[in-house]
C-alpha cells in the first residue's frame, strides 16, 4: 500500500522530497522523546501548503495515517512516526509569509525556527512572546500543535494565546483559512481548538501570529536559599504581593549541581534552591517592583540576591535554568524529564512528596520549574545499566503524576500527551471527558488519520451512537 | 416550559429528560443576540448554577458556577485584591452568559478575552452527558482545549455549568488620558499609546458627535455599549482602523443612520449601536469590514453572521456536539 503511494507522491513532489530508503527512513524514527521509535513507511519534505494538502489527500484516499513534524523537538513523542504511515516534515516550508509592525502580526509557515520570528520583529521593538527552551530551533508548526509556553508565559501566555489565524489542511486534505489578522472570526474558535491538538486535527501551513512591544526594561535577579521550601514562600509572596514577574523559574540543589558541572553559571554556593526572578515592563514600574521583589526574598530568607548588572549577566543567570534539562546528563547517565503542574500555593508540600518518594524509591529526582505557575520538570536519574533501575525511575515518575493529579493539577503543562502520557489522560479525566473531547477529533477527522495513536488511549468510533 | 436546575446533575436531567428544541439562557441580558430561535420547547435558565466553588488567593485562580453574576464575582474577589479582567455591559450578566457570548470590553488589550481567562469548563451535552476540560491551573496542554470551542459558542453546542479561570491582581487607582481629536489625530494618538513604554490596559474610542480616544493606563476602566436597537460588532487589521471607523461613518451618512461607534483602538474591535438600520447598511459596512450583527428588531432576510470561513468544519462540530440540533437552532452562524 505505501508503495502505491510512493508512486503517487512521485507525481506531485520532486525525488529529493520524498525519503524511501529504509536505512534514511530510521533517520526519522523518534523525536525528542528517543525511548519511542518507529521507523516511518515513507518521509515526505512538502514546500508548499498546495503539495502538503495532495500528500494528506493521498494519505486520505489510501486510508494510511499521516504525522507531521517540525523539528523533532517534542518531549512527548507527538511526532512518532506511524510504521505503516506518512511522516510529512514540514522543515522546508521555512518562510516568514508577511511582517506588518503596524499590525502587531507575522504570518509564518509551519518550519519557521520560534526565534526567527522575534529576530526579525526585533529591530522594530517587537518579539513574538511564546519562547519554548528550544526555542533556537523548535519550529511554529510544532508550537501550535503542542500549544508550546516557556518561561516567560506566566506574563505573556502561551501559544494559544498568540496565535490569530491559520490556514490548515484537513484530515481530508482540504485547505481552510480561519481567522487572520483581525481578531474575534465569526463562528466557533475552531483557531483555538486546533492549537495544541498535538497532530491530530489537521496541518497548519500557515500561523498568523500576534507580535508583542519589547518592554522598555528588563531587571533578572538570581537569588540563594537554604531550601525549596523558603523559595516556594519567596514566589507565593511575590504574586500575592501583586506583582506579575514576566518569569520565576526555581532550581534546587541537585539541578544546580546538574548545572554548574555544565555550563559553570557560578551560582552562589551552598544553595539549597535558586530563585530567578525577571520583572519586565515600564522603566519606572520595573525599578519600584524591583525593589519590593528584592524585599520579598529576603524576607524569605535569601542569603543572596544576585542583580544582573547587564544583558551578559543576565544571560549567564539564564545559563544554568536553560541548560538544566541536558545538564543533568553530567551527572546521571539517563534520566526522565517529567512534566506536571500543580496549583502554586501547593508547591512546598508536593516538593516534600517528591523528596519522600525520591528516598523510598532510592532515585535521585532533580527539580527545575516554571515555578510561577506551579509547572514541574523533575528530572528522574537513573542508570541503565542497573537492573531494575529504569523500572523504578519509572515509577517514580508516573508517582509524581499521580501526585500532581491529586493537587488538582495536571499531568502536562506544556510538553503535550502524545504518546508517553496517553495511558495516563484517564487519570486526569473521565471517560466521558475524553469521550466528549474525540467529538472535535470525530469532525475533524472522522477517518482517524491524523496522528493515530496520541493523546488519546481509546480512539472514538466515529460513527457510533451517541445516545445512551 | 422554563427549568431553573440547582445543580449539574440536575442541569444534565433537563437535558437527557427533555424533548425538542431548548435554549439556555442566564440572566437574560443578551437574550436578542445573534439569531431568534423559534420558540423553544425548554428554556434552561442557569440563575441556579451559582456560587463560588473554588478560590484559593495564592493560586489566582478561581472556579464559578456558571449562573453566578459577573458582579457577584467581582466583589468577592476584591475583597482579596483580586479581579477577573473580563468587561461585561451588562451588571447583572451571568459567567456562563458571558462565556458563551465571548463579550468583551476595553481591558482586552491588555487581558485577552473570556478565551484567554478560561482555564478550565465544565459542560452538559446536548444528551446530558456531564464533560470536563482543562482544569484549574493556568498551565495545561493534557487533552483538548474545549473551553475555547464553547467560548462564543451562543449556546449551541452545550450547556456551560462551571468555569475555572485565571485570575489577576486589582490594578491601582485609575490613571486616564482624555483627548477629543479628529479621525487622522485620533488613530496616530492611540497607536503611540499602544507602543508607549506604559503599556496601557485600554485605549477606547468613542465617536458620536465628537471623537474621544480615552487611554487607561492604570485601574478599571468604565465601559458601557453604544446604544440603539441595532447593534454592529466590526473587527479589522489595527492598520486598517482608520479606513474602517471612515467607511463605517461615511456609510452611516449616505444611509442617514446616526451611528454611535465605540470600541477599542488597541486591539480593533469596534461596536456600532443605531436606533435605526437596513440590509443595505449592513451590506455596505461589510464592504468596509467584518461586520457582526449582535442586535436588529427586525431581521429582514440579513444574515447576522456575515461570511463564516470554516463554516463547514462548524456544521460538522455542531453536528458531533448537537446531532439533533436541539439547542438554540438557527441563533448561531450560517443559521447552525
Amino acid at each position: 500500500m505505501i508503495e502505491l503511494l510512493a508512486k503517487r507522491l512521485r507525481g506531485v513532489l520532486s525525488p529529493e522530497q520524498i525519503i524511501t530508503d529504509r536505512q534514511e527512513l530510521r533517520t526519522y524514527e523518534c523525536d525528542g522523546l528517543a525511548q519511542y521509535k518507529a521507523t516511518p513507511g515513507l518521509v515526505v519534505f512538502p514546500h508548499t501548503t498546495a503539495q502538503c494538502a495532495a500528500v494528506v489527500r493521498a494519505c486520505a484516499e489510501f486510508g494510511l495515517p499521516f504525522v507531521a513534524r517540525g523539528s523533532g523537538t517534542g518531549l512527548s513523542g507527538g511526532a512518532l512516526p506511524h510504521a505503516q504511515g506518512v511522516l510529512i516534515v514540514t522543515s522546508q516550508m521555512r518562510s516568514i509569509l508577511a511582517l506588518s509592525i503596524e499590525d502587531e502580526r507575522a504570518v509564518a509557515q509551519p518550519g519557521v525556527i520560534n526565534l526567527d520570528l522575534t529576530r526579525a520583529a526585533q529591530p522594530h521593538g517587537y518579539h513574538y512572546a511564546p519562547d519554548p527552551s528550544s526555542q533556537q530551533i523548535c519550529s511554529i508548526g510544532g508550537n501550535v500543535a503542542e500549544n508550546s509556553g516557556g518561561a516567560h508565559c506566566l506574563k505573556y501566555g502561551f501559544t494559544t494565546n498568540h496565535v490569530t489565524g491559520l490556514e490548515i489542511v484537513t484530515p481530508e486534505g482540504e485547505v481552510m483559512e480561519l481567522g487572520g489578522y483581525a481578531p474575534d472570526p465569526p463562528g466557533y474558535d475552531l483557531i483555538g481548538a486546533f492549537v495544541g491538538s498535538e497532530g491530530t486535527l489537521g496541518i497548519a501551513t500557515a500561523v498568523t501570529v500576534r507580535l508583542t512591544r519589547t518592554a522598555e526594561s528588563v531587571r533578572t535577579v538570581l537569588a540563594a536559599f537554604h531550601g525549596t521550601d523558603d523559595a516556594g514562600a519567596a514566589t507565593s509572596a511575590i504574586i500575592a504581593a501583586g506583582i506579575i514577574p514576566a518569569a520565576i523559574e526555581m532550581m534546587d540543589a541537585l539541578a544546580i549541581e546538574a548545572a554548574e558541572a555544565a555550563v559553570h553559571c557560578g551560582y552562589p554556593s551552598g544553595a539549597g534552591a535558586v530563585l530567578i526572578v525577571e520583572l519586565d515592563g515600564a522603566q519606572s514600574t520595573v525599578d519600584s517592583g524591583f525593589v519590593r521583589v528584592a524585599e520579598l526574598l529576603r524576607h524569605h530568607g535569601a542569603f543572596e540576591v544576585r542583580v544582573a548588572a547587564d544583558d551578559a549577566e543576565r544571560a549567564l543567570i539564564w545559563k544554568g535554568r536553560k541548560s538544566a534539562f541536558a545538564a543533568v546528563g553530567r551527572i546521571s547517565p539517563d534520566y526522565l524529564v517529567q512534566d506536571g503542574v500543580i496549583p502554586r500555593t501547593a508547591l512546598p508540600g508536593v516538593l516534600r512528596r517528591i523528596a519522600a518518594l525520591s528516598q523510598e524509591h532510592g532515585v535521585r529526582v532533580a527539580n527545575v520549574f516554571h515555578a510561577g505557575d506551579g509547572n514541574l520538570h523533575p528530572l528522574v536519574l537513573f542508570d541503565a545499566a542497573q537492573e531494575g533501575a529504569a523500572e523504578r525511575a519509572a515509577t517514580v515518575s508516573g508517582a509524581i503524576l499521580d501526585l500532581c493529579v491529586e493537587q488538582g493539577g495536571s499531568i502536562t503543562g506544556e510538553h503535550g500527551v502524545g504518546v508517553d502520557k496517553s495511558a495516563y489522560l484517564p487519570r486526569m479525566f473521565t471517560a466521558d471527558d475524553l469521550d466528549t473531547m474525540q467529538l472535535l477529533r470525530c469532525a475533524f477527522d472522522p477517518a482517524g488519520i491524523a496522528n493515530p495513536g496520541k493523546v488519546f488511549p481509546t480512539p472514538r468510533m466515529c460513527g457510533e451512537a451517541r445516545r445512551r | 416550559m422554563i427549568v431553573t436546575p440547582s445543580s449539574i446533575v440536575d442541569a444534565a436531567a433537563a437535558l437527557k429528560q427533555g424533548a425538542g428544541t431548548v435554549l439556555i439562557r442566564g440572566s437574560g441580558s443578551k437574550q436578542d443576540w445573534g439569531g431568534k430561535p423559534p420558540s423553544p420547547d425548554l428554556t434552561i435558565d442557569t440563575t441556579g448554577l451559582t456560587g463560588i466553588v473554588e478560590h484559593e488567593p495564592g493560586d489566582l485562580v478561581a472556579v464559578v458556577g456558571a449562573g453566578t453574576p459577573l458582579s457577584t464575582l467581582q466583589a468577592a474577589l476584591a475583597d482579596k485584591g483580586q479581579q477577573l479582567a473580563l468587561d461585561s455591559p451588562h451588571p447583572d450578566a451571568t459567567i456562563g452568559g458571558i462565556v458563551a457570548t465571548n463579550v468583551s470590553g476595553p481591558r482586552r488589550l491588555r487581558y485577552g478575552t473570556a478565551r484567554d481567562l478560561l482555564i478550565g469548563i465544565t459542560i452538559v451535552r446536548a444528551d446530558g452527558i456531564v464533560a470536563r476540560a482543562g482544569g484549574k491551573v493556568v498551565k495545561n496542554v493534557a487533552g483538548y482545549d474545549l473551553g475555547k470551542l464553547f467560548v462564543g459558542s451562543y449556546g449551541t453546542l452545550g450547556l456551560i455549568a462551571e468555569c475555572a479561570f485565571r485570575l489577576h491582581p486589582l490594578p491601582a487607582a485609575l490613571i486616564q488620558e482624555r483627548e477629543v481629536l479628529g479621525l487622522a489625530e485620533a488613530i496616530d494618538f492611540a497607536t503611540r499609546a499602544r507602543r508607549s513604554p506604559r503599556a496601557p490596559i485600554a485605549i477606547e474610542l468613542d465617536w458620536r458627535d465628537d471623537l474621544e480616544v480615552c487611554v487607561t493606563y492604570d485601574g478599571v476602566p468604565a465601559w458601557d455599549l453604544p446604544g440603539g436597537a441595532w447593534l454592529f460588532k466590526l473587527t479589522c487589521a489595527l492598520s486598517r482602523l482608520e479606513e474602517v471607523l471612515r467607511g463605517a461613518r461615511d456609510a452611516a451618512q449616505r444611509h442617514g443612520i446616526p451611528l454611535h461607534l465605540k470600541g477599542s483602538l488597541g486591539v480593533g474591535v469596534l461596536y456600532g449601536g443605531a436606533p435605526e438600520a437596513t440590509p443595505e447598511f449592513v451590506r455596505d459596512l461589510r464592504a468596509v469590514t467584518q461586520t457582526v450583527v449582535l442586535t436588529a428588531p427586525r431581521h429582514d432576510g440579513i444574515d447576522l453572521w456575515g461570511p463564516t470561513p470554516g463554516l463547514e468544519l462548524m456544521r460538522r462540530v455542531k453536528a458531533q456536539f448537537d446531532p439533533e440540533a436541539r439547542l438554540a437552532p438557527g441563533r448561531f452562524v450560517g443559521g447552525i
